[in-house]
């Protein structure tokens, strides 16, 4: 049986995670297909055909897609579903939105965040807060599944060249709405696509010190991430906060500056290969994980930091 | 209007659950239980509803073992008026709760069910989403925003871009992230009061739902442990190991 992956895209360009979700893909079968769900979309379905490796690009271009509203893609992927022993979607916050209503759509049980392919049927995948890693088995027909994108090294965006064809009837349910959407725009990396963060936590005391933490992210070419503490405080917002339930990351540098390290925030960044720990309190847990810990006030510390870098 | 607020019993957040050491699933012996941290926004937002006069009743359901009766406790407590709980021995998978929580949406006909975006434990996220599906109704997830307008709701939701905001008819799914509200504290005389509030027994069977697994669990193990690396004298030392040593900046 095939195995279609549904893209994470802006009508123009694939999002990066699509290739980690492919690479899960891959691991499963060679058969793999993937859906473009939108509006206007051709371009981003073009670009899928060059992912190396895909079989054929399944595109529904309808003004009903353009936002990915759960209430519309769900029934289109159900409807797609018939073709699929697996159905595979990055864990973005769009995917988690749409795969567990196509999941109860189908009657099966979804499985979320795989970090490894053991077999067709069975996966890997972490449990409270990365603190065990559950192997389950699934009998259902069909497999339902969001991948979690740190785990699978991405496929090359280029060097495919898959058929495309449109598929899927219009599914409007004319329940939900989409109004508008406040996206902070930045020159610095994606956080879950960048090779270096910089985070803070509430050790920064406010938004404005964050300053510190964006001068040195500049020097190092990096993602700015935050601790819950630091966006509930609304130092920073929302989309910035790495953990067990915001950004999962796992970049080549993680430099933690005035976070604690409580369970949630490690779930998020324990798998950054090299981490680095600044903090004044030499007990914060965070030095349980990092490779090499600053017992150091962060104020003096961050501007000696950019100076040296 | 009638607000459903499903909560569930998990293991407390400040707790690190470890694998069991034969490997068969999670530790959870003599491990403090609480209501799941989303779940508890979730019911804070149905009582502030309620405060605003948009809602009227607000009902507490919770699936699990009879211990989970606790957490309906907890909820009422904090301002539900009355709590359903569906007793159950085995650990039921999402599949299994949204049916049985569909069920009790087919008795209830509420307005708005609010759930917490996930759960702490499985770390699924899943079941609002599924409850939607089953029902029909329109789904609004991570939501850091609710408002109420006639037979629509307007929620803004946390999504890796920002914030989005979305248009809701009601009957409608809402699933709560962690900016959504503050949960109060439930006050000595509430909790007092929530004692003589009813909670209605029921089962998965008596609601006619089918809850055998579709998964099975084969192993939980520990993840690769990181080990702790070496403390560093200052700045200077610390970029020259970056630099040298780790090699992961030039």
């Amino acid at each position: 049986m095939s195995i279609l992956v549904i893209a994470e895209h802006d009508n123009n360009e694939i999002k990066g995670a699509t290739l980690n979700a492919v690479a899960a893909a891959q691991a499963i079968g060679s058969d793999v297909d993937i859906l473009i769900a939108g509006a206007n979309c051709s371009a981003a379905a073009d670009a899928a055909a060059k992912i190396a490796g895909i079989n054929k690009v399944v595109v529904a271009d309808n003004a009903a897609y353009e936002f990915m509203l759960a209430e519309n893609v769900a029934p289109l992927v159900a409807e797609l579903a018939a073709n699929y022993g697996h159905i595979l979607v990055p864990a973005t916050t769009n995917g988690k939105n749409v795969i567990p209503r196509v999941g109860a759509l189908l009657d099966v049980q979804p499985i979320s965040d795989i970090s490894a392919v053991i077999s067709e049927d069975t996966f890997q995948r972490p449990v409270y807060a990365g603190n065990i890693v559950a192997t389950v088995q699934s009998s259902d027909s069909i497999k339902v599944m969001t991948v979690r994108t740190t785990a699978f090294d991405p496929v090359a965006a280029e060097g495919g060249s898959a058929t495309i064809e449109a598929a899927g009837g219009v599914h409007d349910a004319g329940i939900s709405e989409f109004k508008g959407e406040e996206v902070a725009k930045s020159d610095r990396p994606e956080l879950t696509a960048a090779d270096v963060i910089v985070s803070g936590g509430r050790g920064m005391q406010n938004g404005e010190n964050f300053e510190l933490l964006y001068k040195v992210a500049d020097k190092l070419g990096a993602a700015v991430g935050a601790s819950r503490a630091a966006v509930d405080a609304g130092f920073v917002p929302n989309e910035m906060q790495v953990g067990q339930t915001g950004k999962i990351v796992a970049p080549d540098l993680y430099i933690a500056v005035g976070i604690s390290g409580a369970i949630q925030h490690l779930a998020g960044m324990k798998d950054s290969k090299v981490i680095v720990a600044i903090n004044k309190d030499e007990d914060a847990p965070i030095f349980q994980v990092a490779d090499y810990g600053l017992v150091a006030d962060l104020f003096k510390a961050l501007p000696e930091l950019d100076e040296a870098l | 209007m009638k607000i459903l607020v499903a909560v569930k019993r998990v293991a407390d957040y400040n707790v690190k659950v470890r694998a069991k050491s034969d490997n068969t699933g999670p530790d959870l012996a003599n491990v403090k239980m609480a209501i799941n941290p989303f779940c508890e926004i979730a019911v804070e937002e149905a009582v502030r509803l309620k405060e605003k006069g948009v809602a009227t009743e607000i009902i507490v359901v919770s699936i699990g073992p009879q211990a989970a009766q606790e957490q309906v406790r907890t909820a009422l407590a904090l301002g539900a008026d009355r709590g359903i709980l569906i007793t159950t021995d085995t650990d039921l998978e999402s599949l299994a709760v949204a049916k049985c929580l569909k069920a009790v949406c087919d008795n209830e006909s509420p307005d708005i069910v609010l759930l917490g975006k996930q759960a702490i434990d499985g770390d699924n996220n899943h079941t609002g989403q599924m409850l939607g599906a089953l029902t029909g109704w329109a789904q609004a997830t991570f939501a850091s925003e609710l408002t109420i307008d006639g037979d629509s709701a307007t929620v803004i939701r946390e999504v890796d871009a920002g914030l989005q905001t979305i248009q809701i008819k009601l009957p409608a799914i809402v699933t709560a992230d962690l900016r959504l509200n503050e949960p109060r504290y439930a006050s000595l005389p509430n909790i007092m009061k929530a004692k003589k509030k009813t909670i209605d027994s029921t089962t998965p069977a008596d609601l006619g739902v089918d809850v055998a697994p579709r998964t099975t669990l084969l192993k939980a193990e520990p993840p690769a442990e990181r080990k702790a690396g070496i403390k560093v004298e200052d700045v200077a030392q610390l970029v020259d190991k970056l630099k040298n040593e780790a090699k992961v900046i030039s």
